[in-house]
């Protein structure tokens, strides 16, 4: 399987979605390349802002084209847009539910070298925090592809999560993204992977690894932390452990996000792979994922802890 | 748009009835920003009365000009002028800030007809008017927008990002307006955290800079009609207020920025305000 990048299938898929839904405008902040936004910019460029390296006010002016019924994509990196603008989109987007979507890109430590300046580590959690706000981590190219489509469908904030480093593809042409719904990858009964975004690759490859152990794990995808999917999340509880696994700080991400489920409904043992409360640092994305703890491996060693 | 007597006369009546409300309302409240509502009444209702192109019946009409008012605390000028206005019943102003209330403390574009952007947030608005300007020339839209910011607001960085924006697209079909009371909670600008010269750093952003009496409706007028006859850059109105105005125990008193008057405080107020 090709590896390709969710931030370059974001760049092809606001271009054709470009042609279909007229009402879509793109703002950048000075990263149109990195971000991708470049390809629509270069096939429609009066719908093309770029604000300059000023996040906040390219959030405000995406709220004022919302509330004038276009559709605008913002993009930068995801530290700059929820951390940088933080207020701007909950204020000025979030409260008054206005229409944007927030596609972040160089998302997770897999930035690589650039180091932890650029390293977001908590851009789920912080945008989990606000009300109405929709947020889509899509697992590779295929997924993202058909999450932009959802994104501009979907009415209201939506934070598309994009990464910067090529993941291996997981999915055919014959994958359906369906928004809120978490995707069973992989029955099994004896613990359940519960993953997203460049995790599910890894959490899959981790099931292999469990499989010849004899440990037959459930995988799932969430590709949409909010809202969470909470009936795929109990029938995982069926497997009576639980290990979930993300590209993110394990303090409020898609670990903490399972966990609040759980607690209420149905208590179970669980393991949380992600970045364990530290800033990264530079170095190629590979050994980061070793580094931190965000293998295949790691999440195998985590399932096996709880079958012990 | 030139203005007549008659029209000045008509404008002055319904300010004083706005200044009435926002003392009303803020009483009513206990709480709210009566300062800074007063200083900007005069604005408002030049706006609302004789400048803007709105539908009260339809607020969300596609083709109405917009106004943000970026200095949301002042809300219950807007509010009143809308009242006023016709958009909703004069009677709910005093449901301010109250449980259940579509007037909320600070402007909610989702809860109070014909209010165009939520705001409370200093330093946000001129952002979202520029992306209304913007929409407006895609769609090849002769609607105007219009946004109100307050002198001290002018400290935060987003505005000079949205600033430099809005030059940058040449936004002509953009007003904003300074109410340039002289203060801010802590003090006078001058003393807190200094804006000034206000006129030349907008000259520098590239912005056409007109300097009006915030409280003279002819000098307003003549303002926003320059603003609308100003092609290829926005055009910002700098407005010569007095906070708390119309309240002579309210002017330019920085303590009147956000405490409500008592009832006993109300009344006198409303008799120097007169009927
Ligand atoms: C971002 C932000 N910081 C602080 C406040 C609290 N606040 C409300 S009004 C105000 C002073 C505003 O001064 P100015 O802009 O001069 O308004 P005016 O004098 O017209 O009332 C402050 C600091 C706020 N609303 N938003
Ligand atoms: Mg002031």
């Amino acid at each position: 399987m090709p590896k390709i990048a969710t931030r370059e299938a974001y760049g092809e898929a606001l271009a054709e979605l470009g042609e279909e839904i007229k009402d879509i405008v793109v703002l950048d902040a000075d990263l149109s390349k990195s971000t991708k936004t470049s390809v629509f910019a270069k096939k429609f460029p009066e719908r093309f802002f770029n604000m300059g390296i000023a996040e906040q006010n390219l959030m405000g002016t995406a709220a004022g084209l919302a509330t004038c019924g276009k559709i605008p994509f913002a993009s930068t990196f995801a530290v700059f847009a929820t951390g940088r603008a933080f207020e701007q989109i909950r204020n000025s987007i979030c409260y008054p539910n206005l229409n944007v979507k927030i596609a972040a890109s160089h998302a997770g430590i897999t930035v690589g070298e650039d180091g932890a300046t650029h390293q977001s580590i908590e851009d789920i959690a912080i945008m989990r925090s606000l009300p109405n706000m929709t947020i889509i981590n899509p697992a590779d190219a295929v997924e993202a592809k058909q999450a932009v489509r959802a994104a501009a469908l979907h009415k209201g904030p939506v934070y598309l999560r994009l990464g910067r480093h090529p993941v291996e593809t997981i999915f055919d042409e014959h994958y359906k993204f369906e928004p809120g719904k978490g995707v069973i990858l992989r029955d099994g009964k004896d613990v359940a992977l519960i993953a997203t975004g460049i995790m599910v690759a890894e959490a899959l490859k981790a099931a292999e690894i469990l499989a010849k152990g004899g440990i037959n794990a459930m995988v799932i995808n969430i590709h949409t932390i909010k809202p969470i999917d909470k009936e795929i999340i109990l029938q995982a509880a069926e497997c009576g452990a639980i290990v979930t696994a993300e590209e993110h700080s394990i303090i409020g991400g898609l670990g903490s996000a399972v966990a609040e489920v759980l607690v209420e409904e149905k208590p179970v043992p669980m393991k949380r792979i992600g970045i364990r409360d530290v800033f990264g640092q530079s170095g190629k994305p590979e050994e980061l994922l070793k580094a931190y703890g965000l293998t295949a491996e790691d999440i195998a060693e985590a399932a096996r802890s709880l079958r012990r | 748009m030139a203005i007549t007597r008659e029209k000045v006369e008509e404008l002055t009546a319904v300010a004083r009835k706005v200044r009435r409300h926002i003392i009303d309302m803020t009483a009513e409240a206990g709480s709210g920003h009566p300062g800074g509502s007063l200083s900007c009444t005069d604005i408002l209702v030049a706006l609302y009365f004789h400048v803007m192109k709105v539908d009260p019946k339809d607020p969300d009409w596609p083709e109405r000009d917009r106004l943000v008012l970026s200095k949301g605390h002042a809300a219950p000028a807007l509010y009143a002028v809308l009242a006023e206005k016709g958009y909703f019943p004069v009677e709910e102003l005093l449901t301010l800030r109250k449980i259940d209330s579509r007037l909320q403390g600070h402007p909610d574009m989702k809860k109070t007809p014909g209010v165009d952007m939520t705001t409370g947030s200093l330093g946000q608005g001129l952002s979202a008017a520029n992306g209304m300007a913007i929409a407006a020339k895609l769609d090849g839209k002769d609607y105007r927008v219009y946004a109100v910011l307050g002198d001290g607001e002018l400290q935060e960085g987003q505005v000079w990002e949205a600033a430099m924006a809005a030059s940058h697209y040449k936004l002509d079909n953009l007003t904003a307006f300074v109410d340039h009371n002289g203060l801010q909670i802590d003090g006078p600008i001058a003393e807190v955290m200094s804006p000034e010269i206000i006129q030349d750093k907008f000259r520098a952003f590239g912005w056409n800079v007109i300097d009006v009496d915030g409280h003279d409706f002819e000098d307003i007028i003549r303002g926003i009609e320059e603003a609308v006859n100003t092609k290829g850059r926005p055009t910002v109105i700098v407005a010569k207020t007095v906070k708390g105005k119309g309240v002579p125990f309210m002017e330019n008193q920085v303590d009147w920025h956000g405490k409500a008057p008592s009832r006993q405080q109300a009344e006198e107020a409303l008799k120097a305000l007169g009927e």
